[in-house]
Formats: C-alpha cells, structure tokens, sequence
C-alpha cells in the first residue's frame, strides 16, 4: 500500500478530519480531568473531613472500604469506556479515512 | 495461630526449587527467543509482535513490582485503610496512559518515547535531553529495585547480599542480551500470571479461615485492633503533600520509560490501547488482593510479629503465606517475589540500553545513520553496560535507605519525561528550546528539591528541619517543567517544527506512516 499524497494532504485540511481529532482530543481531555478530579476529590476528602469515610455502614465495615475499592474499579471501568467509545465510533472514522488514503 | 513459628530467613527448599523452575523456563525461552531475536526492530519491540492481550499481562508483570506486593501488603498489615490510599495512587495513572499516550506514542514512535518528542524537533539536543530525563529515572528506579531484591533475597533464600545481587544481575542480562523484547516479554508474561495466582490462592486460602466472608476479615481486624483500622489514618496529614505524591504517581506512570516502550511492541494503536485496559484490569485486581493480603496478616498473623521481622511490614505477605499455607507454600510465594524482581529489572535494563543505542549512539553520535547489525551489536552492548551498572549501584549502596529513590524516580518522570511528551503530542508551537528547557527543569529541580525535602535532608541526612517543604517534589518540578516548556516555546518560534505539525496528525490519528 502506499500513499496517495494529494489525497493525504486534502484529507489533513478536510473538515472531516479536523472534525475526528478534536472530538478524540476533547474526549480524551474530557476523561482525563474526570479521573484527575475523581481521584483529587478523593484525596482532599480524606485531608480535609476523613471522618466522612469513618461512617459505619456495617458492624465495623466503613464507607471507605467500599469507597476505596470502587476508586480501583472507576479507574478500570474508565479505560473501558474510552476502549468501547474507540472501537465503535473513532476507529470506524479512522478506517474510513484511511482506506481514502491508502491505495492498494 | 498467632504464636507460630516463622522458617523466614532459613533455607527453604520448596521456594529454591520454584524459583530454580522459573529460572529455568525463563531462560528456555530466551534460547528460543534469542534465534527470533537479529534485527533492531526484534531486539526492541519482539518485531511488534506481542497482542493486545500478551502485552496487557506484560506491562503489569512490569509495573506491578515486589515493592508493591510486600510493600502495600505490609502497609495495610500495619496500616490498614492507609494502604489502600497508597496503592489507589499507583493505578490512576493508567487510564491517563491511555487517554493520553498509549495510540499517539505506538503511531509516532518506533522504539523510545524520545523517539515522539523529537518527532518535528531537531534530533540531537532533542535526543540528549530525553535521554537524560530516560536514563535519570531508570537509574533510580533500577538502584531501588537491586538494592531491594539483594535485602529481600538474604532473608528469604539465607544468601548473602552480594551473592543475591549478582545472580539478579546476570539473570536479567542473560534475558535481554539474548532474548531482548520477547523473552523480557514472555518473563514480563510468566511473572504476571505466577504472582496474580499467587496472591489470588493466598487471599482464597485467607478467606478460608472466615467463611469465605471479606466482611468477617474486615470485623476481626476491626476487632482484633480497633476500628481505627478501617479509617483514613495519619497517611494524608498534609494536604500539599498528598497532592504532590499523587502527581508523581500518576503522570509519573505516563512518563516511565520501561513502561511507554512496551507500546512499540504491539502491531497497532488499537492494540495498545486494548493492552492499558488489560493492564489496568489485573493492576487494579492486584491492589484489591494486596488489601485483603494486608488485613488477612494483620489478623492471622498479628501487627507485632511482623513488624518483628520488618519495621515498615514488607515481610507480611509471606508471613502470611507461611501462617495459611506452611512451608511449601511461603516458598513458592518467595520464589514469587524473587521472579517478580527479575522482570522489573529486566524491562529496566531493556528501556536504558534502548536508550543509549537507539537514542544516544544512533541518533546523536551517528546522525540516524547505522545499520541493522551495528545497531543490535551496540544495543547488547549496552544491555551490558547497564547490567553491570545495576550490580556496581546495587553493591554500592548496600544497607542504605534507597526508599525515596522509587518515589523519585516517579517524580523525574512526571517532571521531565511526562510533560515534554504531552505537549510534543498536542501542542503545535512546542519548540526543540522548549523540549530541552522542560527536561531539565523538571529532571534537575526533582532532584534538587528532593535532596532538599524531609524525605533525604531529614530521614537520611539528619539535619532538624529540611530546606524544601513537600515529601516528594512532583508537585513543583512538574509544573515548573511546563511552565519553562511552553514560555521558552513562545519566545523562540521554530516554523519548520509548527509546519509539521498538521502532518504529523495523519499519523498520530490516523497511523498513516506508523512503524
């Protein structure tokens, strides 16, 4: 395969995909300050009122445990939806631009 | 069970014949991984090879290292709920590896992340720079891990110190000499899967003892010592300080060189990112194992025979083992560690000698122009300059506190390996100025002001009260590294840097032109 260059440079200055790369670099950013402010929160909690976390929801199980570990899972169930919304929806676009690109 | 007597520290045959298994195995396939191992492209990324899922697995077998098994294990043992702050730390940084880095860095780049940065800059101060800021934090990193695998040895396996730090040192060369990428790969696999099963069979045989319940472990602990166990503690005392080390954890996680160049070794963008998620998944399973491992040795064990072995907890998790598991058991748990050690380090001793041969001899001393075979012959050459290095280091600093050195060598990596990736990626007006200003800034104030904080001028130096006042310097270096990044960028302009920038977008999106 080999690249077909007028093509190439009509595609870099196309709406389209200028288009694309905002909307992965904004969803991208998007996700990012999520995890960054989840986490951030999760810290200046425990600085600033730790006795929120000391809340009994058990015989001795506190808040925090399930808290703490559902920090853990947010981190993991975040890189899941950035893998699913770049499956489905931007690598579609990207094959798409790609295959005008490429020629076989 | 409380008053059991520990075998910790004799000759335990079970875990020499584990770990003399590993060795074993492992060097097996070096010997098959060493005839698919001839070009550059095979000696640094296993010839882009290794699927989503292998390198998943890999990048935890390189990231989840001894220090964090017995380390955090032993923090909540003593801790408790302070453990689990720390170990949060330690994983928030994936997912910004791959929001940000992980398909922009396996388009852009072919063996080194100096390879991005210095994509549209000029190579040479560009490469000098990103090398310095590389080989800064693998060093570091690299002497905590020997002078950590020589202590842990000589109380698992009765070697001494020396004896343990040399056999690391010739094992791990003897994988990436040989074998390069694909047998650190397949240790980088193996370890992943032994200390995943590992901790999962002593959290179930923990569990065992109260009916399968995490609940009723939580209530002994509770019980045993006080609730205070299952409540933040003294860990976040001091706002700032918590907020630096989280920087350093987690952009540091983005910026740690072994790390990034486990993405060159998957065929494409959509790879790596399938591999963060994996990655993420154990790393983040790992954690919540070492919890429960943690209050499953506080209870089963007790707080005062651990920290009779070892004040900061690191003997916990085999405690454990050895308290649910007998003898055959806290063996293959050391052999564990001990496997564990090798992987770390191997993927350490990788990414430098990339670093020396791909970045520093290629790039700078012969201008990009080297052929296939000098190339690898220089690579393995540097694998044994570095090997050698890590066993002088580890011999050197013998018996000394080298604790902070992990911690900062996170901090140089979110200071200046970090920051002058992100804005080579988005932004347009980065500069090669720029570029070499943002690393050493943030390479050279890390490790100022840690020198500097209550972590080295007080803990080991002795003085009464330290200079700089943070534990760990992320928090300043970092955003020091950008500020100097973007300002030197604005004040001297490079057109031919910016021109290239709307081409190089057909790449990093796209992955026209990726390696």
């Amino acid at each position: 395969m080999s690249v077909n260059e007028s093509k190439a440079a009509e595609i870099v200055n196309s709406e389209k995909f200028k288009k694309l790369v905002s909307k992965r670099v904004n969803f991208s950013i998007s996700l990012t300050v999520l995890m960054l402010s989840v986490y951030f929160g999760f810290i200046l909690v425990i600085a600033f009122s730790k006795e929120l976390l000391s809340v009994k929801i058990g015989e001795h199980l506190t808040i925090g445990i399930p808290i703490g570990i559902g920090m853990i899972l947010f981190a993991w169930i975040l890189t899941g939806v950035y893998t699913q919304w770049a499956n489905k929806t931007y690598d579609k676009s990207v094959r798409e631009l790609r295959n005008q690109i490429l020629q076989k | 069970m409380e008053n059991f007597q520990s075998t910790l520290g004799q000759v335990n045959i079970a875990s020499i014949i584990i770990f003399f298994l590993f060795v074993g195995i492992t060097l097996a396939i070096t010997y098959w991984a060493a005839k698919k191992t001839k070009t550059t492209s095979e000696f640094y990324a296993a010839d882009r090879s290794i699927s989503g899922f292998q390198n998943g697995l890999a990048l935890a077998g390189d990231y989840m290292s001894a220090a964090s098994f017995l380390g955090i294990a032993g923090m909540v043992a003593l801790k408790g709920y302070d453990g689990l702050i720390y170990s949060i730390g330690f994983l928030v940084g994936w997912p910004l590896v791959m929001f940000l880095i992980a398909e922009p860095l396996r388009n852009l780049g072919k063996f080194t992340f100096a390879d991005v940065v210095a994509f549209r800059l000029q190579q040479k101060p560009v490469r000098i720079a990103s090398s310095f800021g590389s080989l800064m934090t693998i060093v570091f990193y690299l002497i905590a891990q020997m002078v950590g695998a020589g202590a842990l040895i000589t109380v698992l396996f009765g070697l001494p110190y020396e004896v343990a730090v040399i056999i690391v040192g010739i094992v791990m060369v003897s994988y990436v000499l040989f074998g390069g990428m694909l047998a650190t790969t397949w240790v980088q696999i193996i370890k992943a899967i032994l200390l995943l099963g590992g901790a999962t069979i002593l959290v179930v045989m923990t569990l065992s003892h109260f009916d399968m319940n995490p609940i009723k472990l939580i209530n002994a602990a509770a019980q045993k010592y006080s609730a205070a166990v299952l409540s933040p503690g003294g860990f976040v005392t001091n706002p700032w300080d918590a907020i630096s080390l989280g920087i350093a954890l987690i952009l540091g996680t983005a910026g740690l060189p072994h790390i990034l160049m486990r993405f060159f070794t998957v065929p494409d963008a959509k790879q790596a990112r399938k591999s963060v998620f994996i990655a993420t998944g154990f790393i983040g399973y790992f954690y919540i194992l070492t919890f429960a491992i943690g209050f499953g040795a506080m209870v089963l064990v007790g707080q005062d025979l651990i920290s009779s072995f070892d004040k900061g907890g690191n003997m916990a998790a085999l405690l454990l083992a050895e308290s649910v598991g007998g003898n055959l058991f806290i063996g293959f748990i050391a052999a564990v560690a001990f496997a564990t050690i090798l992987a770390v380090v191997a993927g350490l001793t990788l990414s430098g000698a990339s670093t020396l041969s791909h970045d520093l001899y290629v790039n700078v001393i012969k201008k990009g122009k080297s052929d296939e075979k000098g190339e690898v012959k220089v690579a393995r050459i540097s694998t044994l300059v570095i090997g050698v290095l890590a066993i002088v280091l580890g011999l050197v600093f013998k018996g000394q506190n080298v604790a902070f050195m992990v911690g900062l060598a996170f901090a140089i990596a979110a200071s200046a390996n970090f920051p002058s990736l992100i804005l080579s990626i988005l932004w347009k007006k980065f500069t090669t100025k720029g570029a070499v200003a943002s690393i050493v800034t943030g390479a050279g104030l890390a490790i100022i002001l840690i020198f500097l904080s209550p972590t080295v001028w007080v803990e080991i130096f002795h003085n009464p009260e330290a200079i700089f006042p943070l534990k760990n310097p992320a928090l300043i270096s970092m955003t020091a590294s950008f500020i100097v990044g973007i300002v030197v960028s604005l004040i001297s302009p490079e057109p031919e840097a910016q021109s290239k920038f709307e081409d190089e977008k057909l790449r990093t999106y796209l992955g026209i032109g990726a390696e």
